[in-house]
């Protein structure tokens, strides 16, 4: 019915809890079939936002339309037609698999065959399982499964992989990378960039309520205007020894950090600016203790747009 | 590289008529009744502790032969003829002491509930205590006793017709009242327990997030409770019948209808108990606050006519109280549709009032 609509439109979001504002004037425009994540540390008003998209808060101030409808006027519709997992819901753990499943799927007038969304989130073996005695993986698998029985349009995830191991992660990955190649539209939060690097189309990086950089992962690490981070220390007695403008003005490099003990560069040509830095410490009989190099991530867009980092853990 | 999509096929293909699958009314029905049965201890406290509490009370209160009192005779000597007097009497059990104070000994000993000292001349002194009700029976049969041995003549002459029969008993008494307490339990704690469960966990805010109605999801829950009500109230009622004789007078369709309105009335309690709770130890504070006023007030254990007339008007609207007036009515009297009607009433207008207002400020999230 309203097919041209942007799936989810924001503006102007606020939203304020007793002693802290949780969204700070907040837009956005997530158009139809992208993955979309909003990156940031915990406690950048992710969850709020999402959780205002989903109607399941009150906006303070701004618009949000979601599937060219709004909340106050189509609540039952929208329900209809979205997809929502929470960022910690636990299901019944005396229910089995199927029965979780199928109690989900009595809400919808119409979606997905259960045993189908059984074999997509590969929990055939656990059907008659009860939830609680599944993994953490399986149970964010069915959280997963119960989001999508409904077929919905529009798939809200608030931080899908928290607290999961490497494999469970990657194995949601992909399942969330085959609900994306059918044509849906994602809006996930997120606070590991790596995640936010391999799902999402683009991404909004979200710092105290609002947004501080919006992009695909791509293109905002393309804005640091380096590929490579040079991160190095010296040896401990001569710590203090080199100065910052030096290391500024070595072919190759666009900026300088200085870290507890080390210093670190953003470096657009690493084959030039490393043998430059070793030079450079070799006419002043400097000694490194630690060199280390990486290709730039979206962490490394989040300390430079912030100066700290996503994860304080 | 995680991109790769193991199973190909197509999500947005696999969407089903709806007819497969049941409504949502039944779903959550089902799923709330099989979450208590895979409760243990839920079980145990809603079916086997009311048949363990009427055994234990029908055990203890069982109606025993009419009891002999032990009084005993302070030794008089000389001929005197009292104990042969109160021999006669099958009431009561006489042992002859040889002293003053070796009888009343036995008496603080709880081992007679009177003693008769004979004086010189046609002169008797009893000892007791008048606020021990043993000792006030044995001072009305001893002083019978005595009279008549000693030549009293009755002016009136009296025939004992005994009667015993069944629902006049404690049995008969305690049961509608364990019968009704029952169900507030199982609807304050059944509820209660399962609703701030669910808004802990963040269970609510997930199932509000989909398209169920609010309204179904509480609705289901009354529904479950009365599933498991029709084999609690069968378990429990038909141990009494079998075991202790208790009498079913009235009609089955009145006693239904009566557990039914309980179940109702009880059920919107629960749901207001737990209409805005968040901690186990909240709701479990609050359950025991909102039924232990019952436990004492409504006539469980005992007539509720205990408590001075100042409290009856508020006493009698109580849900619990009007539930086991309501059963004693039924089952011990068989009276009909018109004695229950008031008490109907109350649990009705319980009923939809606390449902009114458990909605009305229920916390979803």
């Amino acid at each position: 019915m309203t097919t041209t609509a942007l799936p989810l439109a924001v503006r102007g979001l606020r939203k304020r809890y007793a002693d802290v504002v949780a969204v700070d004037g907040l837009d956005l425009e997530i158009s139809r079939g992208e993955c979309f994540g909003l990156l940031g540390p915990n406690g950048a008003g992710k969850t709020t936002t999402i959780e205002i998209c989903e109607g399941l808060l009150e906006q303070d101030e701004g618009e949000v339309s979601v599937l060219g409808m709004s909340w106050d006027r189509d609540e039952k519709a929208l329900r209809e037609r979205l997809g929502i997992q929470l960022q910690e819901t636990q299901l019944g753990e005396k229910l089995t698999v199927i029965e979780t499943l199928r109690l989900f799927r009595s809400f919808y007038v119409k979606g997905m065959d259960i045993d189908q969304v059984i074999a997509r989130v590969q929990l055939d073996e656990k059907r008659d399982a009860r939830v609680g005695k599944l993994s953490g993986g399986q149970k964010q698998r069915l959280a997963l499964a119960c989001s999508i029985i409904g077929d919905p349009e529009l798939l809200f995830l608030d931080e899908p992989t928290t607290g999961l191991d490497p494999q469970s992660r990657r194995q949601l990955w992909d399942l969330i990378e085959e609900f994306k190649a059918t044509g849906k539209t994602i809006v996930l939060t997120t606070h590991y960039m790596d995640e936010a690097e391999i799902l999402c189309d683009r991404v909004a990086i979200v710092d105290h309520g609002k947004i501080i950089a919006l992009g695909s992962p791509r293109q905002l690490i393309e804005s640091l205007g380096a590929e490579h981070m040079v991160e190095f220390r010296l040896v401990e007695d001569q710590a203090t020894d080199l100065p910052v403008e030096q290391l500024r003005s070595l072919d190759g490099v666009r900026d300088v950090r200085v870290l507890d003990g080390g210093y670190e560069l953003r470096v657009a040509e690493l084959h030039r600016a490393v043998p430059a830095l070793l030079a450079a410490l070799a006419e002043r009989r400097l000694e490194l203790s630690r060199l280390t190099t990486h290709s730039a991530t979206l962490e490394d867009v989040f300390v430079a747009l912030t100066g700290r980092q996503l994860r304080d853990d | 590289m995680y991109s790769s999509r193991s199973r190909g096929g197509n999500f947005a293909m696999t969407s089903t008529p709806p007819t497969r699958h049941h409504s949502s009314l039944h779903e959550l029905s089902y799923v709330r009744l099989r979450e208590f049965l895979r409760e243990p201890e839920a079980v145990f406290w809603t079916f086997a502790f009311p048949m363990l509490l009427a055994i234990g009370l029908g055990i203890a209160f069982r109606n025993k032969p009419a009891e002999i009192v032990h009084i005993g005779v302070v030794q008089a000597g000389n001929g005197d003829s009292t104990v042969a007097w109160l021999r006669q009497s099958k009431a009561l059990a006489v042992d002859e002491v040889p002293t003053l104070d070796s009888g009343l000994a036995a008496m603080r000993n709880g081992k007679i509930a009177l003693l008769v000292v004979p004086r010189t001349g046609a002169v008797v002194d009893y000892q007791f205590d008048d606020t021990r009700p043993d000792a006030r029976t044995a001072r009305l049969l001893v002083n019978d006793a005595i009279q008549r041995g000693a030549g009293r003549l009755d002016r009136v002459s009296a025939h004992d017709s005994l009667v015993r029969e069944a629902g006049s008993r404690y049995i008969d008494f305690v049961i509608p009242g364990l019968l009704g307490m029952n169900i507030m339990g199982g609807s304050i704690w059944g509820l209660g327990f399962a609703i701030v469960d669910a808004r802990r966990k963040k269970l609510l805010k997930r199932l509000v997030a989909t398209p169920m109605s609010r309204a179904e999801y509480l609705v289901a829950f009354v529904i479950s409770r009365l599933g498991l009500l029709i084999a609690e109230v069968t378990l429990v009622l038909g141990f009494a019948v079998v075991a202790f004789g208790v009498p079913m007078r009235g009609s089955l369709l009145q006693l239904a209808a009566i557990l039914l309105m309980a179940a109702f009335g009880f059920g919107g309690l629960g749901l207001l108990v737990a209409s805005r709770v968040q901690t186990i130890e909240g709701i479990s504070g609050l359950a025991n606050a909102s039924m232990l006023p019952m436990w004492v007030l409504s006539g469980v254990f005992f007539s509720s006519e205990n408590f001075p007339r100042a409290f009856q008007p508020f006493i009698k609207v109580l849900p619990l109280t009007a539930t086991n007036d309501a059963l004693r009515a039924t089952m011990l009297r068989g009276d009909g549709w018109g004695a229950v009607a008031p008490e109907l009433a109350i649990l009705a207008v319980w009923a939809v009032a606390c449902t009114w207002l458990a909605l009305k400020i229920f916390r979803w999230r």
